[in-house]
């Protein structure tokens, strides 16, 4: 352990580098921020609707209890449970945390906070700032920093790259090459520890609720220098954006939490204006599915559900792939008020009011629930040890990671607004742990040879010069952008096995003509380029990791559906009825008119597949190629069960 | 209008003592087409329209729905972000160049560090005692909460530094962002307490008593900040606060 202060490297300046920043600052420690870009400009400010934390505000009956178990089963259990149960109990702290940090959130009459529903919950538990919540989060914990910067503490170098983790002979990660993107040099950072805080890989499929930085180069570089991937095939479609040529974007799920109705014309290709359709005539289709969650269904089964209504039932807006979103019942003060935010951003680039006309949304790419596999310990009672160096370690010594660059908190399907909860909660619990790494090292950082920092420089001063004089026939924007066509077209709502096949056979295909690139500025001054064929290399191995993981999962979980593998559940069935059967399953034989028709067979086939398939997908770059095997999940707390929201 | 196609003009920049030039290129139309998507379309063909092959633009987005602030630039002269910069609302050809208070890094890229540092300068940060759990934050009115949400949508992206006659390459005036942002932290009931250090930052050379009251920073800012009123408030602040340093000395 050195006797210096102890200097820790953070990637990313969104809501999980800010807070751990602040929180390394605060314990007295040196912390450098790596940041593509401005640190206010991050993608965490994309965030719209709110916050997660189960303060029972409304009297509701709420408890993190609750808001853990909806996790869980928003998941499809396939999240850690100590670590969701730790992050759900945390999460009233960290949002009067911010709250005194200055956050403008909305209020109740008294002063206090207000709440609002979200997706997948029956309680009003989503703390918000109109609809930017994101946006504000990231500004005060930006403050925070910066604060830290005006006492000299922090150090940032904004307009930086991350090129990748510089590793000893022992494969320990002792700091981080880095490009200064204005002079395109190259240079070493060493490092106690260093925390991979850079966010989701949206820009595989290109068009997404994503914004342009988030490549997924650094998880993915990481994960090309051994480190495991976890859950990569969990890809997140958002049900409602905004279509465009260059984005798609996000219409926030609040939109529905304030009341927003999702409908479609009932008469396929019914062209007459939203306005001038009759109630009778509108099919209000995941209210009448889903009676008791309605419009605030999960993602994964909002998005197949629109999936369903316009490519099976044929019924989209005028033929096109399109749904209402209609939020025109409400008074247009209270929508200013409550979803400013996205009304003004449907409005810039529609022309169209939501206030006045229901807007035309479809769901888009949006959130990667798997990410680099990361370490934890249970304090034995169902909760976190939070001074383990073991948590938020990758399978790299020294190499951390947090935030949508993890893999562990969200299962197979994110909630709506457990992201910013569990950006902050990772980048505030990690800090303690990586303290107790440092001090726990017979070796510190000051006793690795210069040669290894040498070493790891040439390395990727020689891999972008290779880059630079690339000249052959393929433009790598376009490139990119055949990637992400073929990332649309197989590896989305719906999966199917041979089309996953040739996905995997195309993604080859792109791999063959990226050694034609053409690195079309060779020029030495804030040249963009460069480094972005090297992420173009990053993001063509993880569309690899996603279609292979996803090809090999035979099952329907969460956001991964195959309709082949789908059980299919009986209609009146209560998933108490598994618990029963579990239970009785103790006893011996279980009868088959214990349950209603079809019920017993529907539960031993979901237990079968369970057991096959309850599991964490782990990806390990090896011969040129990910190998994909499978973890245990932790599920100490509830027992896995069918989920339903009807 | 030739619906077909979509002509540009864009000013360039290869380094920061570098001459400027201008290019023309001529992208295909397609639906809802922002100025951004066509700065994506010129990467991906980098020709211009007398087919000379260049290097692609540089420059800086990445929300693409106006909530970063990354992509502020002049289209046809007027300054806004480029993401919701609609070409079907514009003027052909659509004509690029980089804000020009700001030092240009490369084609349409500036650095705008200056912002960030005047943050620094009036401490616009709430001073917390630690991070650790220490109960509720103080109670607001949701009123005051509404005031201060519409002052905190400043996203740093310099349109209004940008339209004021008064802040320039060369001098040192803060300007409408950073007014705000003291207004932001005085109205907050823990954040007031830095309320006069703040004042006084903004007292000195640089400060309030510079701004020209042109008022065009309201009229450009992309998120409707009450700018103006903001100056006006911070004014009336920096009056009482010299009145106060002069009876209490």
């Amino acid at each position: 352990m050195p006797k210096r202060k102890k200097k820790i490297i953070v990637i990313g300046g969104g809501l999980t580098g800010l807070s751990l920043a602040m929180k390394i600052c605060e314990r007295n420690a040196e912390v450098v921020i790596v940041s593509y870009q401005s640190l206010k400009r991050s993608h965490s400010v994309c965030a719209q609707g709110g916050i997660n934390a189960a303060i029972d505000a409304r009297n509701e009956g709420d408890s993190p209890e609750n808001h853990f178990y909806d996790t869980i089963k928003g998941g499809d259990f396939l999240a850690h449970q100590p670590l969701v149960r730790d992050m759900c109990y945390q999460a009233p702290a960290i949002i009067h945390l911010m709250d005194r940090l200055g956050v403008a959130f909305n209020r109740t009459g008294e002063g206090h906070l207000e709440f609002r529903r979200f997706g997948g919950t029956l309680y009003s538990r989503t703390a918000f700032a109109g609809a930017t919540t994101g946006q504000q989060l990231v500004y005060a914990l930006d403050e925070q920093v910066r604060r830290f910067q005006h006492d000299g503490a922090v150090k940032t170098l904004e307009w930086h790259e991350y090129l990748g983790a510089v590793l000893d002979s022992q494969g320990v990660c002792r700091g981080a090459v880095l490009q200064d993107l204005r002079t395109n040099t190259l240079f070493t950072l060493a490092g106690d520890a260093v925390v991979l805080a850079t966010g989701g890989p949206g820009q595989v499929y290109v068009r997404s609720t994503n914004s342009t930085v988030n490549t997924g180069a650094a998880a993915t570089m990481a994960y090309l220098q051994g480190a495991k991937y976890g859950n990569g095939e969990f890809i997140q479609i958002h049900p409602t954006a905004i279509p465009g040529p260059d984005k798609l974007r996000l219409m926030s799920e609040s939109a529905r939490g304030e009341g927003g109705r999702l409908w479609v014309p009932r008469t396929v290709g019914d062209a007459r204006p939203p306005k001038s359709i009759p109630d009778r005539e509108r099919n209000y289709f995941l209210e009448e599915k889903f009676p008791l969650f309605g419009n605030l269904v999960p993602r994964d089964v909002a998005s197949r559900e629109i999936h369903d209504i316009v490519y099976n039932q044929k019924l989209g807006i005028a033929g096109e792939p399109m749904v209402y979103l209609d939020l025109t019942h409400k008074s247009k003060d209270y929508l200013e008020d409550r979803l400013g935010g996205i009304i003004d951003i449907y409005k810039k680039f529609t022309g169209e009011d939501p206030k006045d006309v229901p807007m035309k949304i479809f769901p888009a790419v949006h959130y990667s629930m798997g990410g680099l596999w990361t370490d934890y310990e249970t304090d034995g009672n169902g909760m976190i040890e939070h001074g383990s160096p073991r948590n938020q370690a990758t399978s790299i010594p020294g190499l951390y990671a947090g935030g949508e660059a993890d893999y562990q908190y969200h299962g197979a399907n994110r909630l709506g607004a457990n992201s910013l909860l569990s950006c902050i909660y990772t980048g505030l619990m990690m800090c303690r742990g990586i303290f107790t790494y440092i001090d726990n090292q017979d070796k510190s950082v000051d006793d690795i040879p210069s040669t290894t920092f040498g070493d790891a420089k040439n390395h990727w001063e020689s891999r972008l010069n290779e880059i630079k004089a690339m000249k052959g026939g393929e433009n790598p924007y376009q490139l990119h952008r055949d990637l992400g066509d073929i990332m649309m077209g197989n590896v989305l709502i719906v999966r199917e096995n041979k089309k996953l096949e040739k996905t995997i056979r195309e993604i080859d295909d792109i791999k063959t003509r990226f050694k034609d690139v053409n690195c079309v500025d060779s020029t030495d001054w804030a040249n963009p380029t460069p480094s972005f064929i090297n992420q173009l290399y990053c993001m063509i191995e993880l569309s690899r990791v996603i279609a292979k993981g996803a090809l090999m999962r035979d099952e329907f979980r969460g956001a991964h559906y195959k309709p082949e593998f789908d059980l299919k559940q009986p209609s009146k069935f209560d998933p108490h009825e598994y618990i029963d059967y579990l239970e009785k399953k103790n006893y011996g034989e279980v009868s088959e008119d214990a349950f209603p028709e079809g019920h017993l067979e529907y539960m031993k086939s979901f237990e079968a597949n369970n057991d096959n398939w309850l599991k964490s997908t782990i990806a390990e770059y090896k011969n040129n190629k990910p190998e994909i095997s499978y973890e245990p999940v932790d599920t100490s707390v509830v027992t896995p069960r069918p989920r339903k929201y009807d | 209008m030739n619906k077909k196609i979509v002509q540009l003009k864009i000013k360039r920049q290869d380094k920061p003592d570098a001459k400027t030039y201008w290019q023309k290129f001529t992208i295909p139309y397609k639906e809802r087409l922002n100025v951004i998507a066509c700065l994506q379309d010129i990467q991906r063909n980098p020709t211009t329209q007398s087919g000379e092959s260049v290097n692609p633009i540089t420059w800086d987005c990445n929300c693409l729905e106006e909530v970063c602030g990354s992509c502020t630039m002049l289209v046809n002269g007027k300054v806004r972000q480029a993401c919701t910069a609609l070409i079907d609302s514009l003027e052909q050809p659509v004509i690029l160049e980089p804000i020009s208070k700001f030092p240009v890094v490369r084609d349409l890229q500036v650095d705008r560090s200056r912002m960030f540092e005047n943050l620094k300068k009036v401490k616009a940060w709430v001073d917390i005692d630690g991070t650790h759990d220490i109960g509720e934050g103080p109670l607001m009115s949701d009123k005051v909460r509404a005031q201060r949400y519409a002052l905190s949508e400043c996203m740093s992206c310099g349109c209004c530094l940008e339209a004021c006659p008064q802040f320039s390459l060369t001098n040192n005036f803060m300007g409408a962002a950073t007014f705000s942002q003291v207004r932001l932290f005085n109205l907050h009931p823990s954040g007031s307490m830095l309320k006069e250090e703040r004042l006084d930052a903004v007292m000195g050379e640089g400060g309030i008593t510079d701004c020209g009251n042109a008022q065009v920073c309201v009229e450009v800012c992309p998120k409707s900040i009450p700018l103006t009123e903001s100056i006006a408030d911070i004014g009336r602040q920096t009056t009482l606060q010299t009145l106060k340093n002069i009876f209490m000395k």
